[in-house]
C-alpha cells in the first residue's frame, strides 16, 4: 500500500492531484481511498487530502505515516514532513520554497520548480500536474505512461480536453532527474 | 348551503362539541370538493388534535400528522401524489405555535397545497390553554387570570405575517352565522380554485367558537367571536381575493 | 454491470437512492451529511423527482412521512443534533406503520460535537431515539460501496415491514472518496401497495394513514409482538471473519470494522487467535454470529465512542459468558498498529484471569 499526503494552497489542484492518483489507481485495478478535509478544517486557504492506493482492502482513511508527501507550498512542508516514514519522499515546490531550507536526513527529497514550470507553459493551473510528473519520476508508484495516460483520461472524461498538461507533466519528470 | 348533507360525509363516529365550528368546516370542505368534481382525488392531512375527527366523518383518503406537521406533512404528500389535490386542516395551536416554522416556510416556499386552519384562539384538545391567537385577557386554564399581552404577545395576525409572500390566495372566514358561513365557502372554493391550477399555497383561516373551553354557551360564543375576535382577527380576503 | 466509478461515500448513498427507485427527499445542511442534500438538489431533478431544503429537520422528516403516506420511496439524511430532531418523525413512521430512509451520517459528540467521524448514536439509533415502545432495523455499512448497496436493501427492508428504517453512516465513509459499482435503476410504483392514500371514490372503502394502534384495537400487540419478532429472526446481517478458533473475538461496524480486519490479519501474523464479527444489522443485532464463537475467551469492541456503546448488546447475545472490553476513541479512527497492541493486552489480561 502506498500512503500519500497532497498539501498546499487552496487553488493549487491539491484535491484534483488526490483525485488523478486515485483514478489511476482504481484504472490499474487497485482499491483507493480519498480522503479530505472538510468543514471548518477547510478554512483558511489551505488545503490537504490524503490517498490511499493498494493491492489489498484499505482499513482506514486516515494516514499516520506517509509514503509519499507531495507539497506545493512552504506551510504544508511544515505541516507535513514530520508524518513521512523514514526512507519516505517528500516532493518540494522549489518555486515557492526556500532553496536553502533544510529537511529531516531520514527521508528522500526531491524539488522541482513546478509552479515556473506551469507558467512557462502557459497552464498556470497545470503546477500540480507537473508535481504529478515529478511524482512519477521519483516513483515506482505508477509507470508515467500509464499515469499522464489517465491524466488525460480523466480530463477528457470531463469534456475538458488539455494538451499543456501533458508537457507540464513531462517537464516535471525531467526537472526530478 | 344545501339542507341535504354532502355525500362524502358520514355520521359513524361524530365527536365534536355542540357549538363548535369544526363540524360546519368539515363540511363545507365536503361540498365544495363534490360540487367541484374532485372528491375521488382529494387526499386531506389532519392534526392530531380536535380536527383529527373529521377522520372519521370525511370520507377522503386521509393521513394523521403529528402535531404542526400537518401542512409539512400534506406538502411531503402532495410532492408524490401530484396529480391530486391536496389540503392540510389543522388548528390555530398547530399553525401559530408548534408548527409556527412549517407554517411561515410553507408561505415563503409558496407551497402547492390547501390549508385550512380553523382558529379558536384557544387550544381545544388539552382542555383550554391559551394559544398565540389567544385574546388579551382571555382566561383560559393556563391563563386563569385573563392573557397578560405585555407578557405572551398580542394574537397572532397571519395576514401581516404573510404580507410579504407571494402566494396565491389568503382569506379569513368564520363559521357562524348563515352568510359568514356562505362567505366561508366561497373562500374555500377560491382556495381548491386556485389550487387545481396549481398557483401555489391558498391558505384560510377560519374562525370557530369554541363554547366547551371558552366556558360560555352556544350562542354567547358566536357573539363572542363575532364582537371580540374579530377585532383582532378582521374577515375578508387578504391575498388573491375579488377585485373590490 | 455497471463500471467502477469514484464517488464520495455521501454522493453514492445519494445515488443509489435514486436507482432504488426514491423519488423524494427532503433534508437540511449539516456537516458531514450536505453532500447528500447538495448531490440530490440537481440530481434528483434529473430523475424527475422531488427534492425539498426544508425549514428543518423536523419539516424534512414529516414531509417524508407524507410522502410515504402516498406510496413514495422517500428518504431524509442528517448527522447527529439533526438526527436528534429527526425522533419525532421516526416514532411517528413507526407508529403509523409507513416505510422510509433516514440516514445519520454520524459525528463525534453530544450536543454540537463537531465535525469529524464517530459513532456515538449507536444507542439513539438501535434503542429507538424517539418516545414509545418502537425500534427499527439499522443498517451500518462499512465502505461507499455499501453506502450504495444499504441503501438499495433499506428501502427493500422498509416496504417489507412496512416500517422506517436508518443507516449509521459515519464521516469518514461520507466524506471518503472511492470506487463503486452503482446498483441499476429500478422503477417504483406509487401504487405497488394497496396502503398508500391515493382518493377513493364515494363507494370505494377510504385508506387512512394513522397510529396503527387505532385501527387495530386488541390485535395491535400481537401485531406488533410478531412483526418484531419477524424482523429479529430473519434479518441479521453479519459479516464473520475467523471467529470459529478465535480466543479473542473482535467487534466492530463501520470505518472501525476496516481497521480491525486489518488488526486480525496482523495479529494472525504474530501468531494470536484474533475473529472479527461485524454487525451489518446493528438491530436487529447479530446474535446468531456469537453462536460461532466457541472458544472466545474474551470480546474486545472497537468503536468511536467512550462508552463502548456496543458492549451490552455483545453481552446479552453471549450471556455474559466472557468479559468484553472496549477500544476506540471519539477522536480518531483508530489505528491498526494501536489495535493490535490492545489486542495483546487484552489477550494477556483474559489468560491472566480476566477483567
Amino acid at each position: 500500500m502506498t500512503e500519500i499526503i497532497c498539501a498546499g494552497f487552496g487553488g493549487q489542484g491539491i484535491l484534483t492531484a488526490g483525485m488523478l492518483l486515485i483514478h489511476a489507481g482504481m484504472k490499474n485495478g487497485q482499491n483507493v481511498i480519498f480522503y479530505p478535509s472538510y468543514g471548518s478544517e477547510m478554512r483558511g486557504g489551505t488545503a490537504n487530502c490524503s490517498v490511499k492506493i493498494s493491492d489489498k482492502k484499505i482499513a482506514s482513511p486516515v494516514i499516520r505515516q506517509a509514503d509519499i508527501v507531495f507539497t506545493m507550498n512552504a506551510p504544508a512542508i511544515d505541516k507535513f514532513e514530520s508524518m513521512l516514514k523514514p526512507g519516505g519522499l517528500l516532493l518540494v515546490n522549489t518555486s515557492l520554497v526556500d532553496e536553502n531550507r533544510t529537511y529531516r536526513d531520514d527521508i528522500r527529497v526531491v524539488k522541482a520548480p513546478v509552479t515556473d514550470i506551469a507558467n512557462e507553459l502557459e497552464n498556470p493551473r497545470g503546477a500540480n500536474i507537473a508535481m504529478l510528473g515529478v511524482l512519477a519520476a521519483s516513483s515506482d508508484l505508477f509507470d508515467p505512461e500509464f499515469l499522464i495516460g489517465q491524466i488525460n483520461g480523466y480530463f477528457e472524461g470531463r469534456g475538458r480536453k488539455i494538451p499543456a498538461n501533458e508537457a507540464c507533466f513531462r517537464k516535471g519528470m525531467e526537472a526530478a532527474k | 348551503m344545501k339542507l341535504k348533507a354532502p355525500d362524502r360525509i358520514t355520521f359513524s363516529h361524530f365527536g365534536f362539541c355542540p357549538g363548535c365550528g369544526h363540524g360546519v368546516a368539515g363540511r363545507l370542505i365536503a361540498e365544495v370538493a363534490e360540487e367541484m368534481g374532485v372528491a375521488d382525488k382529494l387526499l386531506t392531512a389532519v392534526d392530531v388534535a380536535c380536527g383529527s375527527m373529521h377522520m372519521n366523518d370525511w370520507h377522503f383518503d386521509t393521513v394523521m400528522a403529528a402535531h404542526g406537521r400537518t401542512l409539512v406533512t400534506a406538502i411531503g404528500l402532495k410532492k408524490t401524489r401530484r396529480d391530486n389535490p391536496v389540503l392540510a386542516y389543522y388548528g390555530d395551536g398547530a399553525a401559530y405555535a408548534i408548527g409556527m416554522a412549517e407554517t411561515m416556510h410553507a408561505g415563503l416556499r409558496n407551497e402547492n397545497v390547501i390549508a385550512i386552519v380553523v382558529n379558536n384562539a384557544i387550544f381545544g384538545m388539552t382542555g383550554g390553554q391559551m394559544a398565540p391567537t389567544s385574546l388579551p385577557g382571555q382566561k383560559t386554564t393556563s391563563s386563569p387570570l385573563g392573557k397578560d399581552a405585555v407578557r405572551f404577545g398580542q394574537p397572532f395576525k397571519v395576514e401581516e405575517a404573510f404580507s410579504g409572500f407571494d402566494i396565491p390566495y389568503l382569506a379569513r372566514g368564520a363559521l357562524v352565522g348563515a352568510a359568514n358561513v356562505n362567505r366561508a365557502k366561497k373562500m374555500i372554493k377560491k382556495a381548491f380554485e386556485k389550487h387545481l391550477d396549481n398557483q401555489g399555497l391558498c391558505y384560510v383561516e377560519l374562525l370557530s367558537p369554541c363554547p366547551t373551553n371558552w366556558n360560555l354557551e352556544p350562542l354567547d360564543s358566536k357573539r363572542f367571536l363575532l364582537e371580540e375576535m374579530t377585532k383582532h382577527f378582521p374577515l375578508g380576503e387578504f391575498k388573491g381575493g375579488d377585485a373590490k | 454491470m455497471s463500471e467502477r466509478v469514484l464517488m464520495k461515500g455521501n454522493e453514492a448513498l445519494a445515488e443509489a437512492a435514486l436507482r432504488a427507485g426514491c423519488r423524494f427527499f427532503a433534508g437540511y445542511p449539516i456537516t458531514p451529511q450536505t453532500e447528500i442534500l447538495e448531490y440530490l438538489s440537481w440530481r434528483m431533478d434529473e430523475v424527475g423527482g422531488s427534492y425539498t431544503q426544508a425549514e428543518s429537520e423536523l419539516a424534512a422528516v414529516n414531509m417524508v412521512y407524507g410522502a410515504s403516506s402516498g406510496g413514495a420511496r422517500a428518504l431524509t439524511t442528517s448527522s447527529g443534533p439533526g438526527f436528534s430532531l429527526k425522533q419525532e418523525g421516526i416514532s411517528y413512521l413507526c407508529g403509523a406503520d409507513l416505510p422510509a430512509v433516514i440516514v445519520n451520517v454520524m459525528r463525534i459528540g453530544s450536543g454540537l460535537g463537531n465535525i469529524f467521524q464517530g459513532q456515538g448514536d449507536y444507542w439513539q439509533m438501535t434503542r429507538g431515539g424517539g418516545h414509545g415502545d418502537y425500534r427499527t432495523i439499522v443498517l451500518a455499512p462499512n465502505s461507499a460501496q455499501e453506502n450504495a448497496d444499504l441503501m438499495v436493501l433499506a428501502f427493500d427492508l422498509a416496504e417489507k415491514y412496512r416500517h422506517p428504517v436508518l443507516i449509521a453512516s459515519d464521516a469518514a465513509i461520507g466524506q471518503s472518496i472511492e470506487a463503486v459499482e452503482l446498483p441499476e435503476f429500478r422503477d417504483h410504483d406509487l401504487n405497488k401497495y394497496d396502503w398508500p392514500v391515493r382518493g377513493a371514490k364515494a363507494d370505494e372503502p377510504i385508506r387512512t394513514v394513522k397510529n396503527v394502534f387505532y385501527s387495530m384495537g386488541d390485535a395491535y400487540e400481537d401485531y406488533l409482538r410478531d412483526k418484531y419478532a419477524q424482523i429479529e429472526a430473519e434479518e441479521q446481517r453479519w459479516e464473520s471473519i475467523q471467529v470459529e478458533d478465535a480466543e479473542l473475538v473482535l467487534v466492530a461496524f463501520g470505518i472501525s470494522s476496516r481497521v480491525c480486519e486489518e488488526a486480525v490479519e496482523g495479529a494472525r501474523a504474530k501468531g494470536l487467535k484474533v475473529g472479527l464479527i461485524r454487525p451489518i444489522t446493528l438491530w436487529p443485532f447479530p446474535v446468531k454470529a456469537f453462536e460461532k464463537a466457541v472458544n472466545a475467551k474474551a470480546f474486545l469492541t472497537n468503536e468511536m465512542n467512550l462508552l463502548g456503546q456496543t458492549m451490552d448488546d455483545i453481552r446479552l447475545a453471549t450471556g455474559c459468558r466472557v468479559p468484553v472490553y472496549h477500544s476506540g476513541s471519539i477522536f480518531a479512527i483508530t489505528d491498526t498498529n494501536d489495535l493490535i497492541v490492545r489486542i495483546e493486552e487484552v489477550m494477556e489480561e483474559v489468560k491472566g484471569g480476566g477483567q
